[in-house]
């Protein structure tokens, strides 16, 4: 099935599958819908119009590429490898999600659809969507959970004023696993004009490959700065793992490259040993949600449980099949970091490089708060800085106790 | 002869349409819901779709939602729910029951493993929502083998190319989704229902049962005519919901009350008539 042999880089196969995971497990409904979608996207892939569009798209509106940043003083900070940060926080709509956003709604377009949907967490999946569905003149509902509205106000707001509709999800834990079932249902019943744009590299095949490949770019790029800095490949890679979209864009162009380590850090919210967290691959065990198959956090019983994290992005109890793939063949080691972690990295990143990052890439910083000290001080480690934290400083003033 | 073929063979004897009434094992509590199941046949239904309640059932509206969410805070699980099945196929040897549910319940429990414990507590046939034809001989083969058969879908997005591949490998019966939707929130359109009829019969013998908004008696006797099988789940389970607050005895009353008159309906639409 593969074509390039040796490769970690040429899955999934034919029915989506990446060795046991992935997979198309959605209603009889949606199964001609998903057929026609891979259809439409294995048909784009091949047009260099569609690529020329879209790489138009990501120079232009994007502001692509993003720079590849030497963090001289947390590197200092830190006394051991050198640490560079590729900064999708400087994206349009502050964060990566744009990029997956602007290819799925070139496809809708070619396969004429009028209506767009999509879940979000953070919200910056949604302001993303929110973003492209305006810059297309295409009518845009959001699911979101009513946690995270309450927790995400500033990216609510954003979502209305650019044109969408966002609608509260009050339905199990009232966060993200919620607003997509909630936006699978719109889809369903709404199937002749609408596409459904999932922001991460989870869902029915071909989701997971097409997020995946649409955020590549960030790590074709770091490849290729790094390459041009440094002359040579990094030792570590790092990215935050929610669903993992970030994370598959970053690793995927270094996944043949063995001397690049690779790590994915996932929410250990209150700690991996308490109930309170999101670390799915660390704690979970393969099962099927929202049309793939992957690691869960469930119950013995197939029951799913609430995830949780500070940071509404990291907060799903699922993660894309990709990874569940990549964690058991060991080439990408996964580690979590807890709340506190996440909240210590994000203060450090903003007073030593005047950086603030979201919630979610600092998680990332935090893991290699830990690690850099067993590295050489000629290491290099790519982290990808996936968003900026304008909209967690309400979150993050409520941990620390100040009212704004 | 399976218990489901024996029943669609009695039913095309006698000329009428099976009543299929939906609930959800555990719902509002596994007594509660186990008084109503042994009632049920009683009250006229002639199959029955049990549903296996789980967390986050995507292809649900929100009244068999918030059955499931009951279900489960009542503490159902898998196993309390075939113990179910055990229980009421002691006293009854001839109503099908067919589990309902989504796939992550039958992954925990091991397909394999699945397929044998449910046939041990006599259940008949299997409806997984999320488990379209490309993903499901894990479990069909060996629910085959248990003499379980996994009953497909065919919906209003079926075209006429994967219609043949569905039915190629289906037994038991074929489950006509209605409208492209969840369940319970929008009227079954029943022109549309004819001319799917009329598809599904050009490839295929195997019954074929109609759901998805479908609440009335009138909406009943309407796919009577056109189905072999007419399955009512949000408006019955809704009956649940709203009579909660008046105790256990007349959830019950309600929900065998409202499977009376939708099977009364059902099976008094064709006079005796086979649909064309």
């Amino acid at each position: 099935m593969n074509q390039i042999p040796n490769s970690l880089r040429a899955g999934p196969d034919a029915n989506g599958h990446f060795g046991a995971y992935g997979g198309r497990f959605v209603a009889e409904t949606l199964m001609p819908l998903v057929l026609s979608l891979e259809q439409a996207y294995e048909a784009a892939k091949k047009d260099p119009a569609f690529h020329e569009e879209l790489s138009g798209l990501l120079t232009h509106y994007v502001g692509r590429e993003s720079p590849l940043y030497f963090a001289e003083r947390l590197t200092a900070h830190l006394g051991g490898p050198k640490i560079y940060l590729k900064r999708e926080d400087l994206n349009h709509t502050g964060a990566h999600k744009i990029n997956n956003c602007l290819g799925q709604i070139l496809l809708a377009r070619r396969m004429g659809k009028t209506r767009i949907i999509a879940e979000t967490g953070a919200g910056q999946h949604g302001v993303a969507t929110a973003t492209v569905a305006a810059r297309f003149g295409l009518p845009c509902t959001i699911y979101m959970g009513e946690v995270d509205i309450e927790r995400q106000k500033p990216n609510v707001f954003r979502m209305r004023l650019l044109g969408a509709e966002v609608r509260s999800v009050s339905s199990g834990s009232r966060t993200l696993k919620d607003a997509t079932n909630e936006a699978l249902r719109d889809w369903v019943a709404n199937v002749h004009d609408t596409f459904y744009i999932i922001g991460s590299v989870v869902g029915p095949h071909p989701y997971p490959a097409m997020v995946r490949d649409f955020q590549t770019v960030i790590g074709n790029e770091t490849r290729a700065q790094m390459l041009d800095r440094e002359k040579r490949l990094p030792d570590l890679v790092v990215a935050c793992v929610g669903g993992g979209s970030n994370a598959a864009g970053m690793f995927h162009p270094f996944l043949d490259d063995t001397g690049v380590e690779i790590h994915g850090v996932e929410a250990a919210g209150d700690g991996v040993d308490t109930p309170r967290h999101a670390a799915t691959l660390s704690k979970g065990s393969p099962g099927v949600l929202h049309g793939a198959r992957s690691y869960l956090l469930q119950d013995g019983d197939g029951q799913i449980l609430e995830a949780h994290s500070i940071s509404a992005g990291l907060d799903y109890p699922g993660i894309g099949p990709e990874h569940s793939w990549l964690k058991d063949m060991g080439r990408v080691k996964y580690y979590s970091v807890t709340d506190q972690e996440a909240l210590d990295g994000f203060m450090l990143l903003s007073k030593l490089e005047g950086i603030i990052p979201a919630l979610e890439p600092a998680h990332a910083i935090a893991h290699v708060c830990k690690v850099a000290g067993q590295m050489k001080k000629d290491d290099i480690i790519a982290i990808c800085l996936s968003g900026r934290g304008d909209k967690d400083i309400f979150s993050v003033a409520e941990k620390l106790g100040e009212k704004l | 002869m399976s218990r489901l073929s024996a029943k669609f063979a009695a039913l095309k004897k006698e000329g009428r349409a099976a009543f299929v009434p939906f609930i959800t094992a555990g719902d509002p509590d596994m007594e509660t819901s186990f008084a109503i199941l042994e009632k049920l046949p009683s009250c006229g239904a002639d199959i029955i779709e049990l549903g296996m309640p789980f967390t986050d059932p995507m292809a649900d509206g929100p009244a068999v939602q918030a059955s499931s969410v009951r279900a489960l805070k009542s503490g159902a699980t898998l196993a309390k729910v075939l113990k179910m099945v055990e229980k009421f196929r002691k006293a009854d040897k001839t109503t099908p029951i067919v589990l309902m549910g989504y796939y992550n319940t039958v992954h925990a429990h091991g397909t394999a493993r699945f397929a044998k414990d449910v046939a041990a507590a006599g259940v008949d046939g299997l409806i997984v929502v999320d488990l379209p034809i490309e993903e499901d001989e894990v479990l069909r083969v060996p629910a085959h083998a248990q003499g379980v058969d996994l009953i497909r879908f065919v919906t209003p997005t079926t075209d006429d190319a994967r219609l043949k591949r569905i039915v190629a490998d289906a037994s038991g019966y074929l489950y006509y989704v209605s409208v492209a939707g969840v369940t319970g929130t929008k009227s079954v359109p029943e022109d549309e229902v004819r001319a799917a009829m009329a598809r599904v019969r050009a490839v295929t013998d195997l019954p074929c049962t109609v759901g998805f908004g479908i609440r009335t008696q009138e909406q009943a006797a309407a796919i009577a005519l056109l189905a072999d099988g007419v399955v009512v789940g949000s408006a019955i389970v809704g009956q649940v919901a709203a009579n909660l607050n008046a105790g256990k005895d007349k959830v019950i009353a309600e929900v065998l009350d409202l499977t009376r008159a939708l099977a009364g309906s059902t099976h008094a639409a064709r006079h005796g008539k086979v649909p064309a």
